[in-house]
């Protein structure tokens, strides 16, 4: 159930988004990079009252070479796999300590940070393991859909087609094999009170999941596609544009699920060709029509399962409606 | 002064843990670690300590909730052993470089494989280089009382690390003991409440764990070094304070009638009972033989050490683990490292025993003293030797 | 190789070499990768904000005005902002050297 808080909040507006910068200039991200946007869209909307748990990966590269760091709020790294472990312990100890009153009685937002490979691939036991313990926190899978810190090897993922170091299109081959795993999903597989995608070019749709994830009693998952130039391939200046497409076309769709109920944030029943999508970006470019016939078809069977999802109104209905 | 009950030592630790009002437990099942966790779920489901008992799903996961945990500023304690140990391995290197005084326990326990539930330190042993003080128990009571002074020790200022205590499976973890039960008001006299120097807080941002570009990492591990290595200090007086309080003294290094012994045997853990009732038949027959046991593992206490065996002529240590492709056992390897600068080293052999919960009994003890004896006094090359090995 | 300053030793180096002064990134300059520079055209400007939230550096800042200006010490010159920017108000230039 949505706590009066978070029912009561009805979004940000345009011209009145928060100024404070919690990721500060002077970070190292490669130009155009869609996950330290999103990162910074991420901690606007939640203010500075929060804790930050980051996975090894670009973020945590980027924001964090000694003697600097880029945060302005509370930050600790650990390892790769384990961001959402680290955030179980702190949501945890924020608990007990202003339960026990060592320290002062605060609502502070616990913030796992993680790319897709310490998400989906490396991460994905503790994160499953905090989201079924119900720590009161927010895990953000910043997806650029590669390993794009250690120079863009294949994660689970990378989709279907794409080039990567590690899924090179050849003789044989035509890129990444295997089609992309959906995490937020398997979020939501453990009925969490809330899960979401998002995309940095919707910002608005961004900070306002965001803030409703941190208004919300218990774990939220959001998935955020984070456009990467260097590892997909397009010019530094398209990263917006790239987010854009990727909603129109479907292949990433703008969802959120509350309760089990899903609701799709941005319409979808007329999209653009994924042509549209794939035709920019350097990591699809060794794709003939036939494998981007296959890519539509996939991309159209998924778009009708979740309007099926949203029709039946939540997943507790779609499972009785086979009976 | 407390009272003194028959109890299983790995409900005693979580007893004391308890008395240590931790903040946060992280806690996955493995034998034969497993009881201290399930006394501390109950101890926190009956509300006698008020703490989060999170039960997660993997030790990888226990230790990184720990070390989240205790980076917010909460006392954070865990508890595993052997193929659990090993899966930390990543994360302990950073407890301890981050400098988080985690408290935990090893119920020691062999290596898989053939996977073997049983006592051996082989899982330590892996885990010599992690930063952590470590401390090996030799019965229940000092398990116990080591609980409280590891906390004591690792969240001391001038500390700050994380603390493991050693105590061997089965034949300590599950054996019912006589043990002398802290009073909550000492407890409390003895361990002040922890004061975390830095912690995770919006009030006062900080950065923790960033990234060590060249310029700086070798300066970090040598801070974790230094921090471990003169931590031994601390060590020492928290022992002498424990001592005052409750009537029970420690060092690093602990001696078994070694006045004029000129042969020494080596143990650390449970097996040092056993040789000191073998140091017993030995003196009875006339023999000087003495028994040296290691408490304090890291920080290595090289002059306590070099103190305690200076007099002897031949050093017998018993390892229950292999230093693979080495030849013999790790504390064969620390001891003959610590004593290679005297002009006047003893003789020092070898003996493997006690591999994944295979007896030693005092027979053994016999026989190594006999066999390193023997070796030096007709000048064989001090090498090292299974014993109770079937070799054919 | 970045010129780091206020590299100390161990000893002044915090626990598990921590950094406590927050947002202290801000030393570095990164408008020394850019090859091309944002120029805006006042006169367009509508000033919506969308050079501002889309900017990956959060190089831009409101000036009092309702205007947006690009700090050109962080600018990375991505070309994101002239993408985007609904009136074409602001172009991209190459950097003379």
């Amino acid at each position: 159930m949505l706590p009066a808080e978070a029912k009561e909040f009805t979004g940000f507006k345009a011209r009145e988004l928060p100024e404070g910068e919690y990721l500060v200039p002077g970070h190292r991200a490669c130009q155009g990079c869609g996950a330290a946007l999103a990162i910074r869209m991420v901690t606007k909307a939640l203010g500075n009252r929060i804790i930050i748990a980051n996975a090894t990966g670009c973020i945590e590269i980027i924001s964090s070479a000694f003697p600097q760091t880029a945060w302005a709020v509370p930050w600790i790294h650990v390892a790769f796999e384990n961001a959402a472990a680290v955030a179980s312990g702190i949501e945890a100890a924020l608990k007990v300590l202003m339960r026990k009153g060592k320290i002062k009685k605060e609502k502070i937002t616990v913030l796992a940070v993680a790319g897709d490979g310490g998400t989906a691939d490396i991460g994905l036991q503790a994160l499953s393991g905090a989201l079924e313990r119900g720590h009161d926190f927010i895990y953000i899978c910043l997806d650029n859909e590669a390993y794009m810190n250690t120079g863009i090897q294949r994660s689970s993922s990378t989709p279907y087609g794409a080039r990567t170091t590690t899924s090179p299109p050849g003789k044989k081959g035509i890129g990444q094999v295997t089609w992309k795993k959906n995490v937020a999903m398997i979020a939501a597989a453990h009925s969490i009170p809330y899960v979401a995608t998002v995309c940095p070019t919707y910002y608005l749709d961004l900070m306002n999941k965001v803030k409703k994830a941190s208004l919300i009693t218990g774990p939220a998952y959001i998935h955020c596609l984070s456009p990467c130039p260097t590892g997909w391939r397009y010019g530094t200046n398209l990263t917006i544009k790239i987010g854009r497409l990727a909603v129109e076309t479907g292949v990433f769709p703008l969802y959120e699920i509350v309760d089990g109920r899903v609701k799709i944030t941005h319409p979808i029943r007329r999209l653009k060709p994924v042509k549209d999508y794939l035709q920019l970006q350097g990591r699809f470019r060794h794709l003939g029509d036939e494998h981007i016939h296959e890519i539509q078809e996939r991309v159209n069977k998924e778009v009708a399962k979740l309007i099926a999802l949203e029709k039946f109104g939540s997943f507790y209905k779609t499972a009785l409606s086979y009976f | 002064m407390g009272k003194r009950i028959g109890i299983e030592v790995s409900i005693a630790v979580a007893e004391a843990v308890k008395l240590c009002d931790v903040d946060v437990i992280s806690a996955y099942p493995i034998t034969p670690q497993t009881h201290i966790v399930e006394r501390l779920s109950e101890i926190v489901a009956d509300g006698e300590l008020d703490a989060e008992f999170i039960p997660v799903e993997s030790e990888h996961t226990a230790i990184s909730v720990a070390a989240g945990a205790s980076a917010t500023g909460a006392r954070v304690y865990t508890a595993t052993s052997a193929q659990g140990l090993a899966l930390m391995h990543e994360i302990l290197f950073i407890v301890s470089s981050m400098r988080l005084p985690v408290v935990m326990t090893v119920a020691n326990r062999a290596l898989s494989a053939p996977i073997s539930i049983w006592c051996d330190h082989s899982d330590i042993m892996a885990e010599r280089d992690i930063g952590w003080i470590q401390t090996f128990a030799i019965n229940g009571q000092e398990t116990y009382d080591l609980t409280f002074h590891a906390f004591r020790v690792a969240e001391d200022h001038r500390v700050l690390l994380p603390a493991v205590v050693n105590f061997d499976g089965f034949t300590l973890t599950h054996v019912i003991e006589p043990i002398e039960m802290a009073e909550k008001e000492a407890v409390d006299r003895y361990l002040p409440p922890f004061q975390p120097k830095l912690r995770l807080d919006p009030d006062h941002p900080i950065t923790m764990g960033p990234v060590g570009v060249p310029e700086i990492y070798s300066e970090a591990r040598r801070q974790l070094e230094v921090s471990l290595l003169s931590s031994k200090k601390v060590i020492v007086e928290a022992w002498e304070e424990f001592g005052r309080i409750f009537g029970r003294y420690y060092h690093p290094i602990e001696t078994y009638r070694t006045e004029d012994a000129s042969t020494i045997l080596i143990t650390m853990g449970s097996a040092t009972e056993t040789a000191m009732l073998a140091v017993d038949s030995l003196r009875d027959k006339g023999q000087k033989v003495g028994l040296v046991y290691i408490r304090l593992w890291r920080p290595f206490p090289h002059e306590e050490f070099f103190e305690a065996v200076k007099e002897a002529k031949v050093i017998a240590v018993l390892d229950r683990a292999i230093s693979y492709g080495m030849g013999g056992g790790p504390v064969f390897s620390e001891v003959k490292a610590s004593l290679y600068n005297l002009t006047q080293r003893p003789y020092i052999k070898n003996f493997v025993a006690g591999l994944g919960g295979r007896d030693i009994p005092i027979e053994n003890f016999i026989e190594m003293v006999d066999r390193a004896e023997f070796s030096a006094a007709n000048g064989l090359p001090p090498t090292y030797e299974h014993l109770d090995v079937r070799e054919e | 190789m970045v010129k780091i300053d206020a590299i100390m030793g161990w000893k002044k180096l915090n626990l598990g070499a921590a950094i406590t002064e927050p947002g202290s990134a801000s030393l570095f300059k990164t408008g020394s990768w850019r090859t091309q520079r944002p120029i805006l055209d006042k006169e367009a400007c509508i000033r919506c904000g969308r050079c501002w939230i889309y900017c990956p550096e959060a190089a831009y800042s409101p000036n009092g005005d309702g205007y947006f200006i690009c700090n050109l010490d962080y600018c990375k010159g991505c070309g994101i902002c002239a993408e985007e920017c609904p009136v074409g108000a602001i172009t991209m230039v190459l950097e003379e050297i």
